[in-house]
């Protein structure tokens, strides 16, 4: 196979990883969204003690690590579709890790504080 | 210069942001998928980091909380708000579609275009759902 540096899909992995986590990202998005919609009017200590459990704590950061992953794997293919030049798209898939990999410790330093 | 060439043939017509836009007219299941991928970038940035600024900022203090509050009260942001509303409704219904047709469920053309109609549907109806509990 004619394998290129900026390419992908040679093998199942990423495919699959993008639907696993995109049920992931479901799953927390409802019940995120239903624990919201269903308490309110919503105060900083609620907010505060909502986000201080442990489980939601892991929660949150398994769904950011979910979503850094989902959104990985759909930039590139969004990329290779439409940025051709070898070196461009390696600076963008690069770009968009650095990003995504910002996210992730930012959330992590939000959480953990 | 005369030619006896035959009548002028139909250039061939290379993909452009003008043909993409104007001329080529994709199908329902298209529009879905262009939106899906559309949405997806938009949901990576600026959305996300635009959210993860105002959870940073709520769970800092109570003032922060309240200032957090006030600025998701202003028209414009609750405007902005609403487009990543409907970029995240739409790429989590155009999303569950896929899914199932990866499971090759609903594959045929009639099925696969009723769902791209229910996809944008449901989406906007979301959206304006969400748009009434904001203001």
């Amino acid at each position: 196979m004619n394998r290129i540096v900026t390419g992908a899909h040679y093998g199942l992995r990423d495919w699959l990883a993008q639907r696993i986590t995109a049920v992931i990202i479901t799953l927390y998005s409802i019940i995120l969204g239903a624990a919201l919609l269903g308490a309110k009017p919503i105060t900083y200590g609620m907010w505060r003690d909502f986000f201080a459990h442990g489980w939601m704590r892991v929660a949150t950061l398994l769904f950011a690590i979910s979503l850094a992953w989902h959104a990985w794997v759909g930039m590139r293919d969004v990329l290779m579709d439409y940025i051709k030049p070898t070196g461009l798209r390696l600076f963008l898939e690069i770009g968009t890790i650095l990003v995504l990999a910002g996210y992730v410790a930012w959330t992590i330093q939000i959480l953990w504080r | 210069m005369t030619t006896s060439a035959p009548a002028k043939r139909e250039r061939p017509k290379y993909l452009n942001l003008p043909a993409l836009l104007f001329e080529i007219r994709l199908p329902l299941p298209g529009k879905v998928s262009i939106l899906h991928r559309v949405s997806g970038v938009l949901l990576f940035f600026p959305f996300a980091a635009w959210l993860l600024y105002a959870l940073d900022r709520s769970l800092t203090s109570e003032q922060d909380f309240a200032q957090v509050q006030a600025y998701l009260r202003l028209p414009l942001v609750k405007l902005g708000l609403l487009v990543f509303i409907w970029a995240f409704c739409h790429h989590l219904c155009a999303g569950v579609r896929f899914l199932f047709l990866d499971l090759d469920k609903g594959i045929d053309l009639k099925a696969a275009r009723v769902s791209a109609a229910l996809v944008l549907a449901v989406s906007l109806l979301m959206t304006a759902f969400f748009a009434v509990k904001l203001w």
